[in-house]
């Protein structure tokens, strides 16, 4: 009988009268769990959501054109038209504000997927392969992970030179040893197991191995870091970007909206304090879901 | 101890041999003519090659890389090419306003960090431990300028209790004080943010160890066992993790010195970086490599005196 209602479970029925069947539950059923039951977690992605939404609606969201010039309204406080007053340049805060989660999201989204790619492809190679391969990729790595971010970036941003593809490129070259370093330790540790060996025996190429095998094994770790440094990349863009080398004005970046309005902090607070205000707030969600997400991959850290 | 001291610096060596390299190839690679970059595309042909010729670019990569190396050994730097004076004189004249900031910032960190740290540890779950963590998340999440430009609007633009901007010299040191409050208290309070997390995280991990077990059970006060066992051990890897964040904290002066307009480091850099100075770009690079060594090594020190595993291992 209990056989039956525990069949009856797996099957995703209701069961009456077996309250204590064993309830079997798979991994990923477990996973979103304990990350659905981590409030502040859900509160990130409820979060996301919403900035996502506001970057894709902005068109049909903003009150006026963010590039729209009006010379007779420049910095005007806060009225019932413009509802956070207007930039040096006569344009609408707000609407500058809604249409900067663009870019940040853009940025933030491509150069961690740049980034990921490349440094998984770096640590997964070098872990794999051994030997001089392994040495030089790490210690070149390593020597990249010895600089902070912000150095690193603004380095490769004066090599490159500005614009929004190269800031993405820029940003995607500063993270990919960190997600190098993550990719390389799990690889290590998959290489000696017996399944990659007997896949090895049977004859399996190298390149579909790392494919099949070793790639989705170190899948999980890379998630938890893709979303904690998607914030890093957003706030990396932004301070980029606040220095003076970001995407070109009239683009509206909330790093460079920050910059213009440290000037006018007396007259205008919410031209620097809005942006910084969305900026903090994406970054914050993005934080968040990254500390959730570890939750679930390490439930030791959850302290 | 000091034999430990001098191997670690021997270790150093390949390590900074390798970033130099890395700093050179990566000067190198830019995409476009360095000495065109510095002068401007209406530079005259002529005016470009004597410069080519001045900062050595006509001589092959590997010339090149050699004299490089060589100057470094002799610590020099090169001259800007925007100036033409002497980078070390720059960055002399700059570099103690950045290690200012930073140790300034550092020292507020530990000092906020570490007792909030505990706190949250100690009294785990409750509201205090909930405020603590949420204030630290979001101080976390802070860019550093924004944090700056926050506290500029309110103590120096609502209550005029501090300069917004400037710094003064450190021959005024209650003047140059006055400035650095400011700045400071931007990278202190995320300090503070990463420091208190960590520790938290740490003595949580500690308190539930055995031999906090047996102190307990042997009848010692709960105040005993938290400073004199707990505490202790929850030292060793504070300590390095603090080193790490002083790295991140050097990343972050930059965007502090641009905000609050402070000479430094960060501030010679981002304005090598729009004026395409090359040599000062790889001269600054050297420096925070340097910079970088240091604080490692530093930690490392302090770590042989926490650690007493280290000390007789």
């Amino acid at each position: 009988m209990a056989n039956v209602a525990a069949n009856a479970e797996l099957a995703g029925q209701p069961t009456l009268g077996a309250p204590d069947a064993p309830r079997l539950i798979s991994q990923r059923e477990r996973a979103l769990r304990t990350f659905t039951s981590n409030r502040t977690a859900v509160l990130g992605v409820v979060m996301i959501l919403v900035i996502v939404l506001i970057a894709i609606a902005a068109p049909l969201l903003v009150p006026h054109d963010p590039l729209d010039q009006s010379v007779s309204n420049r910095l005007a406080p806060p009225d019932s038209e413009y509802l956070l007053g207007t930039d040096d340049k006569g344009r609408d805060i707000l609407s500058r504000v809604i249409f900067g989660a663009r870019i940040a999201l853009m940025v933030g989204v491509f150069s961690v997927a740049l980034g990921g790619a490349l440094g998984t492809a770096i640590g997964v190679v070098a872990g794999y392969f051994g030997g001089k391969v392994e040495s030089g990729l790490m210690r070149l790595t390593d020597v990249m992970l010895a600089f902070p971010d912000l150095i690193t970036g603004l380095l490769v941003l004066a090599v490159l030179g500005p614009g929004l593809e190269k800031m993405i490129l820029a940003i995607g070259l500063t993270i990919a040893p960190r997600f190098a370093r993550i990719a390389y330790g799990p690889t290590l540790a998959i290489k000696g197991k017996e399944f990659v060996e007997a896949a090895r025996s049977i004859g399996v190429k190298d390149g579909r191995l790392l494919r099949v095998h070793i790639l989705p094994n170190v899948g999980g770790d890379l998630l938890v870091y893709a979303s904690l440094w998607t914030a890093s990349a957003i706030r990396l863009e932004a301070s980029l970007s606040f220095i003076g080398l970001g995407v070109a004005p009239p683009t509206p970046t909330w790093g460079q909206m920050i910059r213009e309005g440290t000037v006018h902090l007396a007259l205008v607070p919410w031209y620097s304090l809005a942006p910084g205000l969305a900026l903090l707030a994406t970054v914050f969600a993005f934080n968040l879901v990254g500390d959730g997400l570890r939750d679930v991959l390490d439930p030791k850290a959850r302290a | 101890m000091l034999r430990h001291i001098a191997r670690r610096l021997l270790l150093a060596i390949p390590t900074l041999l390798a970033v130099f390299t890395i700093i050179f190839i990566i000067v190198r690679v830019a995409p476009g003519d360095p000495a065109t970059a510095a002068l401007g595309d209406y530079a005259s042909a002529e005016a470009v090659e004597a410069l080519r010729e001045r900062m050595g670019l006509n001589e092959p990569l590997w010339r090149q890389y050699v004299i490089f190396l060589g100057d470094l050994a002799r610590g020099d730097l090169g001259r800007s090419l925007i100036t033409e004076t002497p980078v070390i004189d720059q960055i002399a004249f700059v570099l103690p306003y950045t290690l200012e900031l930073a140790f300034a910032a550092t020292l507020i960190g530990l000092l906020l960090g570490i007792p909030t740290g505990v706190l949250t540890a100690v009294r785990r779950n409750s509201m205090t431990d909930y405020v603590g963590r949420a204030v630290s998340l979001v101080g976390l999440s802070f860019p550093a300028f924004y944090l700056g430009i926050l506290l500029i609007y309110f103590f120096a633009v609502r209550v005029r209790l501090f300069p917004s901007v400037g710094s003064a010299p450190f021959s005024e040191p209650a003047q140059n004080l006055h400035y650095l409050i400011l700045p400071a208290l931007t990278l202190g309070l995320i300090e503070t943010a990463y420091i208190a997390r960590m520790t938290r995280s740490v003595v949580l991990t500690i308190l539930s160890d055995d031999y906090i077990r047996t102190a307990r059970a042997k009848g010692l006060q709960e105040k005993v066992v938290l400073v004199r066992h707990a505490l202790r051990a929850a030292l060793i890897p504070i300590v390095s993790l603090v080193g790490i964040f002083a790295i991140s904290l050097i990343g972050s002066s930059v965007l502090v010195e641009e905000v609050f307009a402070r000479p430094g480091l960060g501030k010679l850099m981002v304005g090598a970086t729009k004026q395409k100075d090359y040599t000062t770009l790889q001269s600054i690079m050297v420096v925070y490599a340097l910079i970088i060594v240091v604080i490692n090594l530093i930690t490392d020190i302090v770590y042989t005196y926490v650690d007493p595993r280290v000390r007789y291992g």
